[in-house]
């Protein structure tokens, strides 16, 4: 049995602990917003927080997350009001959008860690995550904007 | 456009309100607008009016990113003029009334959504508009004619009346529908045109989007298939002993594509999978080598092939040119790599078969689906879902991912979804074509070329498949010279001929398919071309587009946007390149420097003329993409055989472009009246040869093969 908080909620899953994160929140919590698309860490589309950390579940051995807080694309708000959400909305980032879950739970990090990130930031922070359809140049813009809202949020 | 046996048919929802969607009779029936109106025929709707407002439009074509779900409505609506806020979007069932109204079959690709729907969808729309305000006209007692819609709403401004959509659509239901409604003239259109946000982005952000690989069926298990290491491969002898004793592994049975594990999730069925201890008897390709295949299409290309175009008399043209140059170019395999691999859902029962798949190509699985479950057609639904990436991938022609599922289903007795990791989908065929382009030019003695032949060497996407009598005319593959024996610039004696070899890989269309080939290989000649003549390379090519105002147009535009010209920092070269692909015009301006062997791309500049735009946005969005998609085949990626097994496996050894290596990028759309043409594909092409051409400027070395190498740097 392993227990911890996925968004908040304690779970408790049975499976073996070697199972990676990625599949329990998949397929044993139902929680389908986390992405599978390499299994080697390499491509960042199932990137989730592990205590407000960006890890890739999808090596990570669910006895990782041990008494820890998992927080998923489904946790950032549901509501859409997260500022990655809404600059990720109003500059049409997505396409085919397989990929943006990861890449907004890695940007989310990197905006908390540096809340005015430059390109070169934005470049570094988001390399671990690949976008077959080529929103990059958007995704750049976006996080942009987003810590502009957030800025402008905290100022209010 | 609506085909000639087709009729629009309207009726009641289930619930109450008000479907528009298209009645197709059976074939053999004489068709009449009697029969059209039968009760018992089921509408197939393209739009569905609720009585609680909801307006609900019905894709034909599938949501693979380039943005469909948006434009279809946005078509569907400028004539219908719902409250756009209300519109949702569902994906359509497998149904004749959903043909592609060119390809005849339900299916998205070849970049022609677009041009396919331009009339059909705003047709729906008008119609269903014309039926609302007929419904409030009889109501009120008054002429249709004096009444106007605005947002949802149908008002009488004489009267001060005013009724929702969604009051009028049961009965709007009730009324015969308008034969032959007259549509907008392009110059009022409200919407179509207009920058408008996707409607399918917030579930894109918030992980409520789903993809075939998020659904779950009662009862569902998870297999993954351990296919053979070499194409065409079979099983010769297994033990799954091993397998079997991995706990949540249900079963290991063998299927025609190779044996499959089926747990009760993911993570057993892949840890049963390299449990299984398989001999495979490899069959013939287990001698298929990259290298070997180089040296051969090489030698091939110095024989006359298969003549796709002539004109004039090259042969004679070059023993007369002041100067000649050959020169041969090469591009390798590749893979789709969807970020989503691929997968398929099935439920399989003895009268019924359900699917559930990200699919660019319902008809085609359909049939494929009903063969192996044993069922007609039409027993065999599918559910498309959202597609994490598509680039032709999910328009196999043989339903490969599909047809595997059934029979998974089939020996696993139970609902089953069949996962690909992404070694499977690297490893798993249904390449871009490897290729072999070789050219020889002859020059006037003013540098003018007045020679122009190209050798193409290749295997055929077309052979062995459906599309075969469709797409091979005289043992020229139409997809194989696309791009080169329809060159645009005016050349006096040219000549495309084509070798198409046999090969034991499956190969497919590719974004930009045979374009993505053509495109690098005729743009970096004609910069050679350029070069040998002493010529500027855009200068030239606006020269030889005199009778292409419309390519024209678009060349200067990136010129002009990008400074042709302008002087560079030190080390930055710049290049240029147009392609015509999908009827739509597109040339792209690369800026880019090489340091250390490295390729580094500054900026992209292009200009489209894909005819008239339902969703700047969304040409924007794709020209984009496609740049991204055409720079990291131009810098990165390639699949190789030895010993006839695919040498790449992940992302770590097939590379993609990752953002650090994405360049600032550019694009101008040439606004036109035209019709609509192609936009998810035609991005692709150029972007290689303009990065060639740009190295060249840089660094004075060809760049003639893809990946580009620091090898062929130094």
């Amino acid at each position: 049995m392993t227990s911890f908080h996925v968004n908040g909620k304690p779970v408790q899953v049975e499976v073996d602990p070697s199972t990676p994160l990625l599949w329990v929140l998949r397929e044993s919590l139902g929680m389908t917003g986390t992405k599978f698309g390499c299994g080697m860490a390499l491509c960042g589309a199932c990137t989730v927080h592990l205590d407000g950390k960006a890890i890739r579940s999808c090596v990570a051995p669910v006895s990782r997350a041990e008494g820890k807080r998992v927080t998923t694309i489904e946790g950032l708000s549901e509501s859409l009001t997260h500022p990655l959400q809404r600059a990720w909305i109003e500059l049409d980032v997505p396409q085919c959008g397989y990929c943006q879950s990861g890449q907004i739970m890695s940007a989310a990090v990197l905006l908390a860690e540096n809340p005015k990130p430059t390109d070169k930031d934005i470049d570094e922070a988001m390399s671990g995550n690949i976008c077959r359809c080529g929103t990059y140049p958007r995704i750049r813009k976006a996080i942009h904007k987003a810590a502009e809202m957030a800025a402008e949020g905290k100022a209010k | 456009m609506v085909a000639r046996r087709e009729f629009i048919r309207t009726g009641a929802a289930i619930g109450g309100g008000l479907l528009v969607g298209l009645y197709t009779p059976l074939s053999g029936r004489s068709g009449s607008a009697h029969e059209a109106a039968e009760k018992d025929v089921a509408v197939n709707a393209f739009v569905r009016i609720g009585t609680d407002e909801s307006v609900t439009v019905i894709a034909a074509h599938s949501e693979m990113g380039q943005g469909v779900y948006t434009s279809l409505p946005m078509l569907l609506n400028e004539e219908l003029q719902a409250d756009w806020s209300r519109i949702r979007v569902e994906a359509a069932p497998v149904d004749k009334a959903y043909n592609h109204p060119v390809f005849g079959m339900q299916m998205t690709g070849g970049s022609t959504t677009s041009p396919a729907e331009w009339e059909r969808y705003r047709k729906m729309g008008a119609t269903a508009r014309v039926m609302l305000v007929q419904a409030a006209a009889t109501k009120w007692g008054v002429e249709a004619s004096t009444c106007k819609v605005e947002k949802g709403y149908v008002v009488h401004a004489a009267t001060n009346k005013r009724a929702s959509y969604g009051s009028l659509a049961n009965a709007a239901a009730q009324l015969t529908p308008p034969a032959n409604v007259p549509l907008k003239n392009p110059k009022d259109f409200t919407l179509v045109g207009k920058p408008t946000r996707r409607l399918d982005t917030p579930s894109k952000v918030n992980g409520k989007a789903q993809f075939g690989l998020d659904v779950t069926v009662p009862g569902m298990l998870t297999a993954v298939v351990a296919r053979p290491p070499v194409f065409g491969g079979k099983v010769a002898k297994l033990d799954a002993s091993a397998a079997l004793k991995v706990p949540g592994v249900k079963a290991v049975q063998q299927v025609p594509s190779g044996v499959a594990v089926i747990a009760e999730r993911f993570w057993p069925a892949k840890l049963g999978r390299e449990r299984l201890v398989i001999e495979w008897d490899l069959g013939p390709n287990a001698g298929l080598s990259t290298e070997k295949m180089l040296r051969d299409f090489a030698e091939t290309a110095l024989k006359p092939g298969a003549i796709a175009k002539k004109t004039g008399d090259p042969e004679a043209a070059l023993k007369t040119a002041a100067k000649t140059l050959t020169a041969e170019y090469d591009v390798p395999y590749l893979a789709h790599a969807m970020m989503e691999p691929l997968n398929c859902v099935v439920d399989l029962r003895a009268d019924s078969c359900e699917i559930w798949t990200g699919t660019q190509f319902e008809t085609v699985d359909r049939a494929s689906a009903a063969q192996v479950a044993g069922l007609p057609p039409e027993k065999v639904q599918i559910h498309t879902t959202l597609l994490g990436g598509g680039f032709g991938r999910r328009a196999n022609p043989n339903s490969d991912f599909v047809v595997e599922a059934v029979h998974v289903a089939k020996a696993a007795k139970t609902p089953v979804k069949v996962v690909w990791t992404r070694e499977d989908d690297l490893r798993g065929g249904w390449y871009r074509p490897m290729w072999h382009d070789r050219f020889v030019a002859g020059l006037d003695g003013n540098g003018d070329p007045i020679a122009w032949t190209h050798t193409i060497v290749g295997q055929s996407i077309m052979q062995g498949t459906l599309f075969e009598s469709f797409g091979i005319k005289d043992g020229i593959d139409s997809a194989s010279v696309e791009g080169a024996a329809d060159l645009l610039y005016g050349m006096p004696n040219l000549q495309v001929d084509l070798h198409t070899p046999k090969i034991g890989v499956p190969v497919q269309w590719w974004r930009s398919v045979g374009h993505s080939h053509t495109g690098f290989s005729v743009e970096a000649f004609f910069d050679e071309v350029a070069h040998a003549g002493g010529k500027d390379s855009y200068e030239l090519r606006r020269k030889l587009l005199a009778n292409q105002p419309r390519m024209r147009a678009v060349l200067e535009l990136a010129a002009q946007k990008a400074n042709w010209g302008s002087k560079l920092p030190s080390g930055v070269g710049r290049g240029i390149a147009t392609h015509f692909s999908f009827d739509s015009y597109v040339a792209q301006v690369v800026e880019a420097s090489v340091e250390k062997g490295a390729v580094k791309v500054h900026r992209v500049v292009c200009a489209v003329d894909c005819g008239l735009v339902i969703n700047p946005d969304t040409v924007k969005a794709q020209m984009e993409g496609g740049i991204i998609f055409g720079l990291t085949a131009a810098l990165k990626t390639e699949i190789t055989l030895k010993d006839g097994r695919v040498e790449q496996g992940n992302f770590h050894d097939y590379q993609m472009l990752r953002i650090f290596e994405s360049p600032e990028i550019e694009v101008h759309i040439v606004p036109s009246g035209e019709n609509p043409t192609g936009v998810g594909e035609p991005g692709v092409p150029p972007v290689a040869p303009a990065l060639a051409n740009a190295i060249f400027a840089a660094t004075g070395k060809r760049v003639r093969r893809l990946p580009i190498r620091a090898s062929d740097l130094a």
